[in-house]
């Protein structure tokens, strides 16, 4: 593992930035190709939507799988988080301009009481104060402490994304159900951790 | 490309050239021959007479049109019954007639379409997910059946139900959803002029995915309404169950009404989506009845809309 370790660290970030981008290129090019079906608008919005809450949970994965493998991806968990975000406010900006197309009055009333908007909006500015402070002079002049307690708004904005995918569809659909299990997970695996370290000192 | 396509293109009509066109000159290929099968008699498979009831606004093409559908027997994704549609055996079809009816019985499916008028119907199609179509069915009058197998005195509603076949309905092996599907109508609403039951669309017989061979299409109430590939049709006394009403109760009434002023716990009802015009394609105001409130607001009459959704 320390092998694969020094590897990476020879990675520079900007690979991670370049390569995560590409999947929304891919759409584009499948979007203007008739590649996303006959509705495109929400193939579009829930396929942006879906590797945004992917680029979450890569974020939420990146302590377990140093803490039981020993994998350090820490270098990256940046770009991953800057990624997701990046992705979801596309997400956003498909559903506001190409689907509801900027109805306000039902934009107003979807986020306040469409339970599965409402918590998905949530999600979305609780990682608004993240992505802004995603940057060395936030935890420079934050403190490495009050950083780290704001970044675990990760765990909550994660949980409202699975929430949100859930709800969303038609009846109790297994692939939504999977990404909340698994976000859960990871989570449990995160508090075992803690206890394990707490156990052995 | 999938198994429809091969069936639906004629040998004559391929050439080598075809060799090099990509899959969507393809597809435009079969719309261009659905359509020139409606214009021209002798090679559509079913003729049928045109209607006052159809709207005039532009159809969607086949391709929107079969490429697009809920059907979750074949899987919840809208390219799903595409894709899986084919492995279903709509030949030999019965559809078991009974409950509260003078001539109870299983009848044959050829039975079933004897001796009625075929009309083409150009109807809206209304999801309660947001988005329409306008879509030329052929079919004729429920109405037209029910009476011809006689409805008894103290029938009120009538009851439809899906054929249940696992082994080529892959979806129906997940226990997510309760199978059979089944549906609904009050009677005045199954004998009201509107209420066709569909064989065929674009002039052809039914595409699978669409729910052949027989679908109940009632252009008023949200799709999943309009029940595909029935196999039972039963007239009682009592409100039946309906499956979307069965998961959430909450979310889907029994009527199902298409009405911009009520909407559903998790999208507005407001306005739609026109499938068909692009990503930037206009929004539009959602009209009460789907925009059939001549021909069937008066079934309402008296009723709270707002409690009977």
């Amino acid at each position: 593992m320390n092998r694969v370790n020094s590897a990476l660290k020879r990675v520079p970030n900007l690979t991670l930035y370049i390569a995560g981008v590409l999947p929304l290129f891919w759409l584009l090019f499948l979007l203007f190709n008739g590649g996303l079906g006959i509705d495109p608008v929400k193939a579009l919005e829930h396929r942006v939507g879906k590797i945004g809450l992917q680029f979450l949970i890569a974020v939420l994965a990146v302590t377990p799988l140093r803490k039981f493998f020993g994998l350090n991806l820490i270098k990256f968990r940046r770009a991953l988080g800057l990624l997701a975000f990046f992705y979801i406010a596309v997400h956003l900006a498909i559903w506001l301009a190409l689907d509801i197309q900027f109805y306000w009055a039902e934009i107003w009333t979807d986020i306040l009481k469409r339970p599965y908007i409402t918590i998905g909006m949530t999600g979305f500015v609780l990682l608004l104060p993240l992505a802004v402070t995603s940057n060395n002079a936030s935890i420079k002049r934050m403190g490495p402490v009050g950083w780290r307690m704001l970044h675990k708004l990760t765990y909550p904005a994660t949980i409202a994304g699975g929430l949100h995918y859930v709800w969303l569809v038609k009846g109790w659909q297994y692939e939504p159900l999977g990404y909340l299990a698994g976000i859960i997970l990871l989570l449990a695996l995160r508090m075992g951790g803690n206890r394990q370290r707490v156990a052995s000192n | 490309m999938t198994y429809r396509f091969k069936t639906s293109l004629k040998w004559s009509s391929l050439t080598p050239r075809m060799d090099y066109m990509n899959r969507r000159q393809v597809l435009a290929g079969v719309g261009a021959m659905a359509l020139t099968a409606m214009v021209s008699p002798s090679v559509a498979k079913i003729a049928a007479k045109a209607s006052a009831f159809s709207t005039d606004e532009k159809p969607n093409t086949l391709e929107e049109i079969t490429n697009h559908n809920n059907f979750y027997e074949f899987g919840t994704s809208k390219s799903d019954p595409a894709q899986h549609a084919h492995q279903l055996t709509t030949d030999p079809w019965s559809v078991k007639i009974g409950g509260l009816v003078d001539k109870p019985g299983n009848y044959d499916l050829a039975d079933v379409v004897k001796g009625v008028d075929m009309e083409e119907r150009i109807y809206r199609f209304r999801c309660v997910e947001g988005w329409s179509m306008v879509v030329p069915w052929i079919g004729f009058e429920l109405a037209t059946l029910l009476n011809r197998v006689g409805v008894q005195s103290g029938a009120k509603y009538v009851a439809f139900e899906t054929l249940h076949r696992p082994e080529e309905m892959p979806f129906q092996n997940s226990p997510q959803f309760p199978w059979p599907y089944v549906e609904g109508l009050r009677l005045d609403e199954a004998m009201n002029p509107l209420s066709i039951l569909a064989t065929g669309l674009y002039g052809e017989e039914m595409p699978k995915q669409n729910g052949a061979p027989l679908r109940l299409v009632v252009p008023w109430k949200y799709g999943f309404k309009s029940i595909k590939s029935i196999v039972g049709i039963t007239l009682l006394s009592e409100m039946p169950p309906t499956t979307w009403n069965n998961i959430g109760p909450n979310e889907y009434g029994f009527y199902s009404n298409v009405n911009p002023d009520v909407s559903h716990p998790r999208w507005s009802q407001a306005s739609e989506r026109r499938l068909g015009g692009g990503i930037f394609a206009k929004r539009q105001p959602t009209l009460m009845f789907n925009g059939y409130g001549d021909e069937v607001a008066s079934l309402y009459d008296g009723m709270d809309l707002r409690v009977n959704y």
